[in-house]
């Protein structure tokens, strides 16, 4: 069922111009999701939504801490593929 | 078809079709499977709100076909979930799967339509029973041990309903299942019943293990039924109650974590179903009708999401072979459609605008901020943005995309992409057309998910998740998906336990040793005295001369005759 294929057509992000223009997008999108906070009047409910961009830097912080945290987790709960394999010896 | 009257319990054609199934074959049965949820999900359409064929048992009163506005929500829901899971699994050959299934999914619609609670815990014991199949027939010693450990949780959760029916009925007098509340002790046994099911914390892991072995159809029928069961159970039994909210949040927090950093794609997934219940169950510890409305709602989009994010990753496992992330990759090049709607179930779960889950997720977080839920509503949009980078991004980002190992399967069997085409299709059909879903809710709605505050914020929370996302991918902090265990909850009856156990065993053996050699080494003391005594060489055993024997009944006389004259 699975083959291998060497010499296969280009896919579009084999190139890395597409790659680096998808990251990119990505970018600008973020900067004028920022810059609407400037024009949009959001009615709020929380003290905290009042802040500019709060959503942006909570969305931005929350997975950093989040990835950061995780990858502390690993040193304790991480164990080996098997681990659970070899009990019943 | 005669006997299908309005009135026949939803779960009666499930089960006779289960029945027929055993002995049809090939395209007669596809056609019975699949005409089951069709027909059955016409027939809700015309029934009123009511209760149907109640009867008296043993002085108890059963009413297994109870219609209102949230118990018809959940039977069309699992129509449509039944019809979308039969769908994919039509090319699977194997009777067990198929029949199990469909036990499965008209056990799931016996039970939202349970009107008391000894009909709620049959039908709770025959989800448990028929859906451990669609994990043993994955065939392997994982899966064995995986449903031996699904089932007892299942059939623990059943018999805390149980007892807590019969206190219930002890205390109140009735079994009829409505608001239970935590008032007696009876509401505390059957909130955990609940809470097994609907994998509150500690009693999670039930889900990360056995879920992610079943068979590639089989984690699409279980991702449906079970879990969305309970969080029906708690909508109706335990609406408004205030541990509710604590319990939900921290469901919605804790699993993104473990998501991060687990392989097996399908256990990310089942990870992050805990996530998704999250957000249900602080619903229904809200309690008011914006929050149970987005509960169920949010419910009724997450069957529909994650089945499809669970069949796109059902089918690269069927089509690879593999569901670790560090194994694939790049199979957008060979699997286009799945990669397509796995996006769109990504973008669903994710709550982008004009998708299923964002217009019922935000009805929730409206509602917690309408109470004044300050800590809770950020938890809740740090499990949002961590949602989303864990389902959204990382799910079709390690099969999909990223690197390239080589694999070239070739797109999945048709009937598996039109079960993905239609679960995509609904999940763009609700989010762009809310007020379908909306009009179907036990409250009537009075709420726009689409104005510019909510969409403004949901975008700005999205875009800047995916711009941390690519920024640790790209500066490597992220951390590689590595062939690994990661320990959690269940490490304490999967080894913890077992380990006591041994240790306990080796102090007992240790001891009971010490004990046994010092009874017999005076047993045999005892025996080597006796023997000295006694025995053949003893003194009593020794040869007397008879000279000395006269000579002692001599004395023996002496003596007497002496006594005498005294």
């Amino acid at each position: 069922m699975v083959n291998m294929k060497k010499s296969e057509k280009k896919h579009i992000f084999d190139n890395p111009r597409n790659v680096s223009w998808v990251i990119r997008g990505l970018f600008i999108g973020c900067a004028l999701l920022v810059i609407a906070d400037l024009f949009v009047h959001r009615h709020v409910s929380h003290s905290l939504e009042e802040l500019f961009g709060f959503y942006a830097f909570y969305g931005f912080f929350a997975c950093v801490v989040l990835v950061l945290i995780a990858k502390e987790m690993r040193k304790f709960l991480m164990r080996d593929e098997n681990y659970y394999d070899d009990l019943d010896d | 078809m005669m006997i299908w009257t309005i009135d026949l319990p939803p779960f009666m054609p499930f089960y006779l079709a289960a029945l027929l199934s055993v002995f049809l074959r090939g395209w007669l049965r596809a056609i019975v499977m699949l005409a089951v949820p069709v027909l059955g999900g016409l027939q809700l359409t015309g029934l009123e709100i009511g209760e149907y064929n109640i009867f008296a048992l043993m002085g108890f009163e059963f009413s297994p076909f109870r219609v209102d506005r949230l118990s018809i929500l959940f039977g069309y829901l699992f129509h449509i979930a039944a019809f979308i899971g039969i769908l994919y699994s039509l090319h699977v050959r194997d009777t067990v799967q198929q029949v199990a299934a469909l036990l499965y999914a008209g056990s799931a619609l016996g039970a939202v339509f349970a009107g008391d609670l000894i009909t709620l815990f049959v039908f709770w014991e025959m989800l448990a029973v028929s859906s451990v199949f669609l994990i043993l027939a994955r065939n392997t010693e994982a899966a064995r041990r995986a449903s031996i450990r699904y089932l007892v949780f299942q059939v623990l959760s059943g018999v805390l309903l149980l007892g807590g029916a019969l206190l219930y009925f002890g205390s109140t007098g009735t079994l009829a299942f409505n608001y239970i509340g935590l008032d007696s002790p009876a509401g505390y046994f059957i909130l955990a019943a609940f809470g097994i099911k609907s994998a509150f914390p500690f009693v999670h892991n039930w889900l990360t293990d056995a879920y992610p072995e079943a068979t590639p159809t089989g984690t699409v029928f279980l991702s449906a039924f079970t879990t969305k069961v309970a969080v029906y159970a708690l909508a109706r039994g335990f609406p408004g109650v205030e541990v509710l909210v604590y319990i939900g949040a921290a469901m919605t927090c804790f699993p993104i974590f473990f998501a991060v950093i687990e392989n097996n794609l399908r256990r990310v997934l089942a990870y992050s179903m805990i996530n998704q219940i999250g957000f249900m169950v602080v619903g229904i510890g809200i309690g008011t009708e914006l929050a149970l409305n987005g509960a169920v709602a949010h419910a009724f989009n997450d069957v529909i999401f994650k089945g499809l994010l669970m069949m796109s990753m059902g089918a690269v496992l069927h089509m690879t072979g593999r569901i670790n992330g560090s194994d694939l990759g790049s199979l957008y090049k060979s699997m286009p459609w799945t990669t397509a709607f796995c996006m769109v179930g990504a973008a669903s779960i994710s709550a982008f605008p004009l998708f299923s889950g964002f217009v019922s997720k935000s009805m929730v977080m409206s509602a917690v901020l309408q109470e004044d839920l300050g800590l809770i509503w950020l938890m809740m949009l740090f499990a949002s943005a961590g949602v989303f980078h864990h389902a959204g991004i990382k799910i079709p980002y390690f099969a999909f995309f990223g690197h390239d190992p080589g694999y070239r399967p070739g797109e999945a069997p048709v009937n598996m992409v039109l079960a993905m085409g239609i679960g995509a299709v609904l999940c763009l059909f609700i989010g762009c057309y809310p007020v379908f879903l909306y009009d179907l809710l036990p409250f009537a709605v009075d709420y726009t998910a689409y104005d510019i505050t909510h969409v403004l914020a949901q975008l700005q929370i999205l875009f800047f998740s995916a711009a941390a996302f690519a920024w640790l991918q790209l500066s490597g902090i992220y951390p590689p998906e590595l062939h690994s265990t990661n320990l959690d909850v269940d490490w304490l009856y999967r080894r913890f336990a077992p380990n006591c156990i041994k240790r306990l065993g080796v102090v007992v053996k240790r001891y009971d040793d010490a004990f046994r050699n010092l009874f017999i080494s005076r047993f045999n003391r005892t025996l080597y005295f006796l023997e000295q005594q006694n025995g053949s060489h003893g003194v009593l055993a020794s040869g007397w001369p008879i000279g000395s024997m006269v000579l002692w009944v001599a004395i023996l006389l002496a003596t007497c005759l002496l006594l005498f004259f005294i």
